[in-house]
């Protein structure tokens, strides 16, 4: 009796130590870029840093712009051409596919998803970028924005993909029986119906996959060509933006913190601390957006 | 389709457009999925026809010629990406799941009136939600600022598999807490009930009942160290030895391919460890696939 009562004490206060441990460990990762970032925005400006249009280092010009714009841009591209593919595939994997091939759908997305980012970069570099290469333009050298954005549409597909089945699934079949029952069709149900009862979730997905987005690094530094410029269209053409390379807030940090130091190291802290508060921003309105949903 | 063929249809002409509009919507779904799917095909068949080039035991077997040769195969990055995941799941594991069993079993348990174990839970959980939102080259800036820099470990297996770890204690706190509240409630009653104290309920019947979703969770992190680069990137240095101690830098398959496409070019090289990339993740997919079969089996 006694002893069972000591044993459930000890491991009480070991689990309690491990989840304090935990939440410190969460903190500290917070507070201690937050702090290393401090420098930064002291000495240079939050205004400077976020308006200069330079990065050079060497000669003290921090400006994130160039980054920002980047990683803003390849986010964009990507949802404009893995959106529409990821919500087709969901409503096709929940509503329209034959079982077989549903059985089929769900673990290759899966798969799709598992797959290392290095992976898709690698394919980026060996195929996608040569094929931009053709693309005649001055100055194309098929790394840049539309070779990232395409690398990035794949690689968010499988996040949104499944997230968006998942709330398609989930609208009561007594809606779209109704629905059918009044004689519309299928398709009619679901632009009617289907899609409006899982609107929020699916723009929550959307969200959760520029996050998503705007995260990725590794594969971004491979096919994006890694310029500290701001994008320009190329041709008068102005979808050409896309053809010019560009650097992403991730790929700057990944390509300069290993020979970094002092005020420089710092402004790379001030880089991951404007995209965790840009990711913030989105993940936040995810929230608000299932929130709204579950009420 | 389910229409029924009534014979007061406002208009044939008005249903055939219907129909049409719908066979339409439906063909660009069909387009969808198979655009996904191709997309799938392509990156699995492109890296693997591209790596049985290169592939072969003699690969797997000789360690990379380092520099910027190209040359050599990938045994020490199987090695260290070995080594790399049982240190990264070794400290992020029992941290993590001994969290999550504190907040769902005994802070979430708790009545309203123990504020501190709720305040925990609270500052917890936004925690653990807030960090699962950070890209991971976060992880990597905070893990070479303490860990190399700071704490001097340098680029080796210690400051890599600690900021590792940091990544993916999210993740796994996330997945047993959830796996934990899937356990009914009534197991709980049944075992306090019988006498047991919180301790004997949890190891005897909560956590056997968790089990196959706090594997399922652990399993995913290993998926994640392998995959990661971003992270390792920046902590564990690259070179491509066998790592001789826990402060020796190290070279993961991951690490192994990034440098082999962008510093030396050596594509084919760089698709057949893409290959063993692409293989170890099904593996470890199968691996989840079986154990949720299993779950079901035993939840009826």
């Amino acid at each position: 009796m006694q002893r069972r009562c000591l044993i459930d004490r000890l491991m009480q206060g070991l689990l309690l130590g491990s989840a304090l441990l935990s939440v410190c460990i969460v903190l500290m990762i917070g507070l201690f870029t937050f702090l290393q970032s401090r420098l930064a925005w002291q000495s240079i400006g939050p205004a400077a840093m976020l308006t200069d249009t330079a990065w050079r280092p060497g000669s003290g010009r921090f400006g994130l712009l160039p980054m920002i714009a980047g990683s803003v841009l390849a986010t964009l591209g990507s949802v404009a051409i893995g959106v529409p593919l990821a919500i087709g595939c969901a409503l096709f994997a929940a509503e329209v596919a034959p079982a077989p091939i549903r059985a089929l759908v769900r673990p290759a997305v899966q798969l799709l998803g598992g797959i290392p980012s290095v992976v898709y970069g690698l394919f980026g570099m060996v195929v996608i970028v040569p094929l931009i290469r053709r693309i005649p333009a001055p100055g194309n050298s098929g790394y840049g924005l539309l070779a990232a954005s395409i690398v990035l549409a794949v690689m968010i597909l499988p996040t949104i993909t499944s997230i968006a089945e998942d709330v398609i699934r989930a609208v009561p079949r007594e809606y779209k029986e109704g629905s059918l029952a009044l004689g519309a069709t299928e398709w009619q149900t679901i632009v009617g119906v289907t899609l409006p009862a899982a609107r929020s979730g699916i723009v929550a997905a959307t969200i959760l996959g520029i996050g998503r987005a705007l995260g990725e690094t590794m594969a971004m530094t491979m096919v994006i060509g890694n310029s500290v410029i701001v994008p320009a269209p190329l041709t008068q053409n102005p979808l050409s933006i896309y053809l010019s390379p560009a650097r992403t807030l991730t790929g700057n940090i990944a390509v300069e913190i290993s020979y970094a130091t002092g005020l420089h190291e710092s402004a790379l802290f001030a880089t991951g601390v404007t995209l965790f508060v840009m990711i913030m921003v989105v993940n936040s309105s995810a929230h608000f957006l299932l929130r709204s949903k579950s009420r | 389709m389910r229409q029924p063929a009534l014979s007061w249809t406002p208009s044939t002409r008005l249903r055939a457009s219907r129909v049409l509009r719908q066979g339409l919507a439906f063909l660009l779904l069909w387009a969808a999925a198979a655009a996904t799917m191709g997309a799938l095909l392509a990156v699995v068949a492109f890296v693997g026809v591209r790596a049985v080039r290169v592939l072969s035991i003699d690969l797997l077997l000789t360690p990379p010629a380092g520099g910027l040769s190209g040359e050599g195969g990938i045994s020490t990055t199987i090695v260290t990406t070995l080594y790399l995941v049982a240190l990264t799941v070794g400290i992020a594991t029992p941290l993590g799941v001994g969290a999550a069993i504190y907040l769902t079993e005994y802070a979430g348990q708790m009545d309203a009136r123990r504020k501190p174990a709720l305040l925990l839970l609270s500052i917890a959980r936004f925690g653990v939600e807030t960090l699962a939102g950070v890209p991971s080259i976060v992880f990597g800036l905070f893990g070479y600022a303490l860990f190399v820099s700071a704490l001097h470990f340098g680029f080796s297996l210690l400051s890599a598999s600690l900021a590792g770890a940091c990544l993916i204690l999210p993740v796994i706190i996330r997945a047993t807490e959830e796996a934990l509240r899937a356990v009914p409630q009534a197991y709980r009653e049944g075992s306090l009930a019988l006498g047991a104290t919180q301790w004997q309920t949890v190891s005897g019947v909560v956590l056997p009942s968790a089990l196959p979703g706090i594997v399922t969770s652990v399993i995913l992190s290993v998926g994640r160290v392998v995959g990661e680069t971003a992270v390792f990137y920046v902590t564990l240095g690259g070179s491509s030895g066998l790592p001789r101690s826990l402060l020796s830098p190290g070279r993961t398959l991951a690490l192994h391919l990034y440098s082999l496409a962008m510093d030396t070019r050596a594509f084919d090289k760089a698709m057949g460890t893409g290959a063993m990339l692409v293989l170890i993740i099904i593996l470890l997919n199968a691996a989840i696939g079986l154990l949720s079969r299993h779950m079901l089996r035993t939840r009826g």
